[in-house]
């Protein structure tokens, strides 16, 4: 097993040193230029722009650019943003909670709802439930994230008034952060109703969120589902006299668990992409909004460094996954 | 959750824990300040939510004018030359305080010299106080070049002395970016290595103390109860960070905001229809415009130039891009700025002229580019829709348009290259009312320089004269004379085809009183109450 994660780690080492090539020269390609921008209509004379590039180092050959950036990572220093002036690992910091906390409420929704629909589809298979949840899970698929989210504010919020517009906690609650995850923040403030509220402002973006991921679950399930139940141990299982429920919950699921796991760990990197629609929707002071924004203004240590920061997590969390395999199938574990 | 709801439960929770007492006024802004010192910034968001909220100018635009009045000077005075300036500064103007600072003493001179000295002095011990820092309005507007000399002549007065005469000196000093921070805080901070804090912490003497930012979610702010001017009648100020401007709305809908910046022209009936919210509406101090290369052929040719800008239908621009909200525009500047010059008369839509005078400047199948920028602004809300409204105009004069658009800094860039084709359409907004932010700005021979904003690349020396001429002189008579000069000559001349001046508006909940729509577009809250 040690070796396993191991071997797995090593992996991560030229993936990393990929990544911050990738992250470093992509935002460089993009036409548009950050002293530019910031001028906007004003526009910036030659004198000046040469004085500002100095200031920030851009006036060294790309590759120099690129090892003083590559220094300074294995230093811990990820930079400055150009923008706010502030460290990058301090922006990413103030924003990353808010991120994870409504990811995580998505996956779990998406899980929770996606996985039994799938089952339920994959048994029932060609019945009006089936056809209905996959027609479902394909609208859901191709839902346009904009869209949706604006529809259910003006429905939910708009019309009916049940749930808030936007934001993550009613503004009349302040109180200090202390973990930035604001469920968590809000039981500690002791404030009566902060966590009703938290919870409250966390309804309509994760459903937002987890349409797609949900989504993709169901039919993965859906599919591994009906593989496993063609399966010989299935049929023995069934042969020898045990109840549906048992053959269904412990022989099928467990085995076709496998390839729905991947899924949704391959489902994060989905929810980072999906964040940056949804947080610019419901005003949710995230990452995703953060990266929009800093590409827009070309702030490149932000997307640079906030990419390979994206980018890491996204790979401990493929290796988490890598990991829970060895948890579900003993032949992985004993390899 | 309504407001009133969210009164009554504040009234409870202030029992708890007294997070916000019964006043609090939110704002739906549009976007996250870049930071809270005004000074290296140039986004009206940032200039919203630092110069406005937290600081004062040595002298201020009167709201809802252009015009100066006193702030933290209660007078000065200039030198029959104009080179002198001598400001008398408010005697017993306090700074806030916050965990790290509490003044000892009051705002003087030294405060005024320190705000100046530390963006115009590359060697001044705060010059770079963040790694990278650059201050962009004062650099961009040529402060150092203008200012020899700042002197204390005692803790209140303080004597500018100027290379130049330059009208617009009284408005430029007006500006956020000339916001005065306290020395004695620096001084703090520096002693404490936490010199960020001018950025993150900010101290001023404006109407409303800085309580807290949540990047890109919330900054709050509560009132000044020392503040020397009428003291704000609402408790808290509330910054609730919405940059979708449909959710905007929703949430001002649901009484989750008082007020709300830009909201999308698309909207304006649903506002006027709903009982709970008013529309505040002006006249925007801006100018829509698409700029042809002048030294490129055949734009460089007048007539061509004028027989494309007789081409354009702008009534149908106005009434499909700014759904009517706007007024089409016959000069650079707009007409609610002083100087504007009435009597110009517009090159009248007239394809069948248009095409004559082609015919005359022997230019037949011309090819051309139209630039369409891909960003919404104030100016323009869909250059896309103008830029196709443009190309179905001029192919009725047997022009062919294509329509070009690129990624927002690319096509700064790609505009700014001097030997670029195609004709571009871009916009301005006034910085501090006076002409010469726009014509000088926009149309001066300096101005087509390399990298300035002068997309039509037009110098007529003429033109360019009358504004010097303007700028050097004080009397505002005789610069509005010369202005008026200045725009027929542009008429004539037709470097741009001037599109459009549009109208701001500022959609709110109908019990918030006291708002005053700024010409600049600024949000200021000073003076904005909230009726039951």
């Amino acid at each position: 097993m040690i070796r396993f994660i191991l071997s797995k780690l090593l992996y991560l080492v030229p993936t990393f040193i990929g990544i911050t090539i990738v992250a470093f020269g992509f935002i460089r390609l993009l036409p548009g230029d950050p002293v530019l921008l910031m001028a906007g209509e004003r526009g910036v004379s030659p004198e000046r722009y040469a004085v500002i590039a100095e200031q920030l180092g851009f006036d060294k050959p790309v590759w120099q650019q690129y090892l003083t950036y590559l220094g300074n990572l294995l230093q811990g220093d990820l930079g400055n943003s150009l923008v706010t002036k502030r460290p990058v690992m301090d922006e990413f910091m103030a924003l990353f909670p808010a991120t994870v906390e409504l990811a995580v409420v998505a996956i779990i929704l998406a899980t929770l709802i996606g996985v039994p629909v799938g089952v339920l589809a994959a048994i029932k298979r060609g019945s009006w439930f089936d056809q209905i949840s996959m027609t479902g899970a394909l609208v859901g698929f191709s839902m346009p994230i904009f869209w949706w989210g604006l529809l259910l504010i003006i429905f939910f919020s708009g019309y009916l008034g049940w749930t808030p517009v936007s934001g993550r906690i009613s503004l009349m609650y302040y109180f200090p952060d202390v973990t930035g995850f604001m469920l968590i923040d809000s039981l500690l403030s002791g404030e009566k109703g902060a966590f009703t509220s938290a919870v409250s402002h966390l309804i309509l973006p994760s459903v937002v969120l987890a349409t797609i991921p949900l989504a993709v679950i169901a039919r993965q399930t859906r599919s591994a589902m009906l593989e496993v139940m063609g399966e010989d141990y299935v049929r023995t299982a069934r042969a020898k006299g045990l109840k549906p429920s048992r053959v269904i919950g412990i022989h099928a699921l467990r085995n076709a668990m496998i390839p729905v796991i991947t899924t949704i760990g391959l489902q994060v990197g989905v929810l980072m992409a999906g964040a940056i629609l949804t947080e610019t929707i419901f005003s949710w002071p995230g990452i995703g909004k953060w990266m929009i924004d800093s590409i827009s203004r070309r702030d490149y240590p932000v997307v640079q460094s906030g990419l390979l920061l994206i980018a890491l997590i996204v790979m401990v969390v493929n290796l988490l996954v890598d990991l829970t395999y060895g948890l579900i199938n003993p032949r992985i574990r004993h390899k | 959750m309504n407001i009133r709801y969210l009164m009554a439960a504040s009234a409870l929770a202030m029992i708890a824990a007294a997070p916000l007492s019964a006043k609090t006024f939110v704002y739906c802004s549009e976007g996250s300040p870049e930071g809270f010192d005004a000074a290296p910034y140039t986004s009206g968001t940032t200039f919203d939510a630092s110069g406005h909220a937290i600081y004062n100018r040595l002298v201020q635009f009167k709201p809802g004018t252009t015009e100066i009045e006193p702030a933290l000077a209660e007078s000065w005075d200039v030198s029959e030359d104009g080179l002198e300036y001598t400001f008398h500064l408010r005697p017993g103007v306090k700074f806030h305080s916050n965990d790290q600072f509490t003044p000892t003493r009051d705002f003087n001179a030294d405060d005024v010299i320190f705000s100046f000295q530390r963006q115009g002095d590359p060697n001044h011990p705060w010059h770079q106080y963040n790694p990278g820092i650059t201050y962009e309005y004062y650099s961009s507007m040529e402060m150092a070049k203008l200012i020899e000399s700042i002197e204390k002549v005692d803790d209140n007065t303080v004597k500018f002395t100027l290379t130049a005469p330059e009208a617009p000196f009284l408005a430029n000093v007006a500006m956020p970016f000339l916001s005065i921070v306290s020395q004695e805080y620096a001084d703090t901070l520096d002693a404490a290595g936490t010199r960020e804090g001018l950025n993150n912490n900010p101290i001023g003497t404006g109407p409303f103390r800085f309580v807290a930012y949540q990047k890109d979610a919330v900054i709050r702010y509560e009132r000044n109860d020392d503040y020397w001017g009428e003291a704000p009648k609402i408790d808290q100020l509330v910054f609730a960070i919405t940059p979708d401007a449909s959710v905007r709305l929703q949430k001002l809908q649901a009484g989750e905001c008082h007020l709300m910046p830009y909201p999308s022209p698309a909207d304006i009936e649903t506002i006027r229809n709903d009982p709970n919210l008013k529309l505040d509406e002006q006249p925007g101090l801006n100018v829509g415009y698409l700029a042809y290369n002048t030294t490129v052929a055949p734009f460089d040719d007048v007539r061509v130039r004028k027989a494309l800008n007789m081409a354009i239908d702008k009534q149908a621009i106005v009434d499909a891009v700014f759904q009517g909200d706007a007024e089409v525009a016959k000069n650079p500047i707009p007409p609610t700025m002083w100087g504007y010059n009435d009597a110009v008369e517009d090159d009248a839509y007239d394809p069948e002229a248009a095409k004559a005078l082609l015919e005359e400047a022997g230019v037949s199948g011309l090819n051309m580019q139209i630039w369409a920028m891909p960003v919404q602004r104030p100016y323009m809300p869909n250059a896309r829709r103008t830029a196709e409204l443009m190309q179905s105009d001029f192919s009725k004069i047997g022009v062919n348009a294509e329509i070009v658009s690129y990624e927002w800094g690319e096509y700064l860039e790609k505009s700014m290259e001097p030997g670029r084709e195609g004709a571009v359409i871009l916009g301005w907004t006034g910085d501090n009312g006076d002409p010469d932010n726009f014509l000088s700005v926009l149309l001066s021979c300096a101005s087509a320089e390399d990298g300035g904003a002068n997309r039509a690349f037009w110098c007529n020396e003429e033109f360019s004269d009358l504004l010097a001429k303007a700028k050097a002189s004080t009397d505002t008579e005789e610069r509005t004379k010369l202005y008026e000069e200045a725009q027929v000559i542009f008429k004539d001349q037709a470097p741009w085809a001037t599109i459009a001046h549009s109208t701001q508006y500022v959609p709110m909940r109908s019990n918030v009183t006291g708002f005053v729509q700024s010409p600049l577009g600024d949000y200021t809250f000073e003076g904005v109450d909230i009726t039951e």
